[in-house]
């Protein structure tokens, strides 16, 4: 005699089941016709596009949000060289300041799978095939050059090639291209000490738990020059194969890409990039080059 | 004299559970404490082995004033073996560990000559094969008679056993109070606070009625059991005969 | 030995009744669970995500690549596992009889010792962990011990808090019957400790002991902020460089292979305790 417990339960199971075999798909965002349209096609409609609230461009990026590419750790008082490229992207896109609104987010959430809560994220994402097949990469807007800091009078300063870098212990923030040259580039024998973040990995250099650190070249001058007492740069790791190069990072085929990498297409040929690199980034030149 | 309790006070908070007790046990003697729930027995028991402290009056044993506070404790039961209700043996250990925790560790005994004594005892009391049971394979009067044998090891001058027998099935309580009775002609001292009135009648030489903290009546165990002075003893008697242990 | 006993029909008759109730008991539940097996697999499978998410979290390629550092990072946590268990035990067991001490004389003792106790348990251990690893060092005394052990101490002094408190539980749980035992035999206050109070308490306590060193198995990771390289952190490294998160994937099904061995101890300590310690109090 099968009880009145277990007819109810199947009947919910069966309930259930139907529900689920015709759920409609949430949050379906099928791609437009853009995908094939060509260039400057009228699908990059000013003000008009397929973003997360229409008429505003949502921007991402995390926090703290370091100089020299932000300021006062606020994106959105356009100041810092990537808060300067952001707002310069959406004003080509047709979103004037007023319409722009900035999003907090962690490294982790900007490249998960799933619904993004930024139209496109700038935080410093270097270019490549492996990411690639996870996200959307608009065309670069700045070439990025990995640099060795160090505090004077440690094992490493003073030190003219890569083969003197080679005893030292050696840290990078974690997830980076910068922990990425340690590795593959200099190929210390002490393993890379690796930190949740640059301000961690400054600490422990004034701690002398590190010998040096390895950030992009902006933020060598920056650290080296405001931040750090004793800071001084050893010199600049050499480019190997393919430039290292910063793009914005969009969701996996998302129909903004294309009028994304447009618009800092447009920066780059119009000198707009050259003129912020000069504001922003000045006195990034002149570090000596390690062999 | 081998225990002398003089005018001996125990407070716990607002209740006084001895009131200017005084009690005298000479060698070779068994005093059995009889009384109510409440009455001190207990309380008396533990303040002679010193796990109490006496809140006035004093306590010598062998002529030593145990309730100095300069005494060592430690020492003093040394002397001293205690049974209690609940047997309380040591869960982790065998009988055998049991019993040769104190030789090895208070007494210094080197540990063969400890398990070999401990073997003796345990032959004597029928329990030799239960030497490496651990206590929750044992029925309750089993554990009791390990529970004494742990005492007796270490040659004390005084044993106190404390309602040994009331935790026990009746069948039981023959095997534990067979056991005192082998120790009491071999000319043990032994106190026992007891509700067994008629091994209290068999076993005693003195019996000692506590009501309220005091002694309210002494004397052989003819004259308190059978034919007690006071009214009180007797009210008390009487109620214990009608619940059929006398 | 008496003879084997023949059940009566009407005995035979409940036990065939048990039988095929017992029966149809397990025939409902294994549909059940195949029926809510579907489900959730159609349901996930089905989702309109779901390409995606078994890219990112279930990529084979990427799985055995990064299996050598995560595997390696491992390394560091079983290291720091043993040696930080075995030294936060041991403190957590010294601060727990230095609580139980009676006595008026000892009371700087004991307050010290519960400060301790309080404060640990109350502050976060990454912050902890911070203060040891980044702070320590700042002060540039002679002979600051590298990174790793000053982690491992941040783990060491926050877990003996914990298990300073679990093992107190222990011992207060002992019943003081088994102390006037003991004291009635002789035995000093030391001696009552260390062969019967204590012995009693750590196999009472050492279900919530060992899960304490289960979830220490986890916490031990977080040295990597420091900038040592466990297995998470190298899971981290992985998923950064691809944007693909399977290396977490690998780490924790490494971390539960980790785990299993010790759940597996727990257990069969927690069965060999609960048989013992009920013997005549």
């Amino acid at each position: 005699m099968v009880s009145r417990n277990t007819v109810a339960a199947l009947g919910s199971a069966a309930v259930m089941l139907a529900a689920v075999a015709g759920c409609a798909p949430a949050d379906e965002t099928a791609p437009t016709a853009t995908a094939s349209a060509s260039a400057s096609g009228p699908a990059c409609a000013p003000g008009g596009l397929d973003t997360l609230t229409p008429g505003k461009l949502t921007i991402g990026t995390d926090n703290p949000a370091y100089p020299p590419w932000f300021a006062d750790n606020k994106p959105s008082n356009g100041k810092g060289f990537e808060s300067a490229v952001a707002y310069n992207v959406a004003e080509r896109l047709g979103y004037p300041a007023a319409n722009v609104t900035w999003t907090q987010v962690p490294f982790n959430n900007a490249i998960a799978p799933g619904p993004k809560t930024y139209d496109f994220d700038i935080n410093q994402f270097s270019i490549t095939d492996e990411r690639k097949q996870a996200v959307d990469f608009s065309s670069p807007y700045y070439l990025v050059r990995q640099t060795v800091i160090t505090t004077k009078g440690s094992k490493v300063d003073g030190v003219t090639n890569i083969a003197g870098l080679k005893d030292a212990k050696l840290g990078a923030q974690v997830g980076t291209t910068s922990l990425q040259a340690i590795n593959e580039l200099i190929k210390p024998s002490a393993k890379a000490q690796v930190f949740n973040s640059n301000d961690d990995a400054k600490k422990a250099l004034q701690n002398g738990t590190v010998d040096g650190l390895v950030v992009d070249l902006p933020t060598a001058f920056y650290m080296t020059g405001a931040e750090l007492d004793n800071g001084v740069i050893v010199g600049q790791l050499p480019q190997v194969g393919v430039p290292e190069q910063f793009g914005l990072v969009l969701d996996k085929d998302s129909p903004l890409t294309e009028c994304v990498s447009e618009a800092v297409d447009q920066l780059r040929q119009d000198g707009t990039l050259a003129v912020l690199e000069k504001t922003w980034l000045a006195g990034t030149n002149g570090a000596p080059e390690l062999q | 004299m081998l225990l002398s309790v003089d005018r001996v006070r125990k407070v716990f908070g607002p209740a006084v559970v001895l009131d200017d007790l005084s009690l005298a046990v000479d060698e070779h003697q068994v005093v059995a404490l009889i009384g109510a729930s409440g009455s001190g027995k207990s309380t008396l028991l533990r303040c002679v082995n010193l796990l109490e402290r006496v809140d006035d009056g004093t306590i010598t044993l062998d002529g030593e004033d145990i309730t100095d506070p300069r005494v060592d404790p430690d020492v003093v039961r040394r002397r001293i073996g205690m049974v209690f209700q609940s047997y309380n043996l040591f869960p982790h250990m065998t009988v055998l560990g049991n019993i040769t925790l104190a030789p090895t560790r208070v007494h210094k005994r080197a540990a063969a000559e400890a398990r070999e004594k401990a073997m003796e005892w345990l032959t004597r009391v029928g329990l030799a094969d239960k030497a490496d049971s651990y206590p929750d394979r044992l029925s309750g009067g089993q554990q009791q008679r390990v529970a004494i044998v742990r005492a007796l090891v270490n040659n004390p001058r005084l044993m106190l056993l404390d309602e040994v027998t009331s935790a026990l099935d009746p069948e039981l309580v023959g095997e534990v109070l067979t056991m005192i009775r082998d120790l009491k002609s071999e000319g043990m001292t032994m106190v026992l606070a007891t509700h067994e009135m008629g091994f209290a009648r068999q076993v005693a030489d003195r019996v000692v009625f506590l009501d309220g903290g005091r002694v309210l009546e002494a004397g052989p165990p003819a004259q308190v059991l059978g034919d007690p002075v006071e009214p009180r003893t007797r009210q008390f008697l009487s109620r214990i005969i009608e619940a059929g242990r006398l | 030995m008496t003879a084997l006993h023949t059940p009566s029909d009407v005995e035979r008759g409940r036990i065939a009744y048990r039988r095929r109730r017992a029966v149809r008991s397990v025939l409902l539940a294994a549909a059940s669970t195949a029926v809510l097996g579907t489900l959730l697999v159609v349901a996930v499978t089905g989702s309109p995500g779901w390409d995606r998410v078994r890219t990112s979290f279930f990529n084979a390629e990427i799985a055995k690549e990064s299996f050598p550092a995560v595997l390696e990072g491992l390394w560091l946590n079983i290291r720091m596992l043993v040696v930080c268990a075995v030294l936060a035990l041991a403190l957590g067991l010294f601060i727990a009889v230095l609580r139980t001490l009676r006595g008026p004389v000892f009371f700087p003792v004991r307050a010290m010792a519960t400060l301790y106790t309080y404060a640990f348990r109350g502050i976060p251990l990454i912050i902890v962990i911070y203060l040891f690893a980044f702070g320590i060092p700042g002060l540039r005394l002679q002979g600051t011990p590298g990174v790793l052990v000053l982690g491992g101490a941040a783990l060491v002094v926050t877990y003996g808090a914990y298990l300073a408190e679990v093992f107190r539980a222990g011992i207060e749980s002992v019943h003081p019957s088994q102390l006037a035992a003991a004291r009635s035999l002789g035995l000093t206050y030391r001696q009552t400790m260390r062969h019967v109070v204590l012995p009693q308490a750590v196999r009472r306590v050492a279900p919530p002991l060992l899960n304490d060193t289960v979830a220490l198995q986890k916490d031990v990771g977080l040295v990597s902020l420091a900038g040592p390289i466990d297995a998470v952190r190298a899971a981290q490294i992985a998923t950064a460089e691809n944007f693909n998160y399977t290396p977490y994937l690998v780490a924790a099904v490494l971390f539960v292979l980790l785990a299993l061995p010790l759940i597996a101890v727990t257990d069969w300590v927690t069965l060999r305790a609960a048989r013992r310690q009920n013997a005549g109090t």
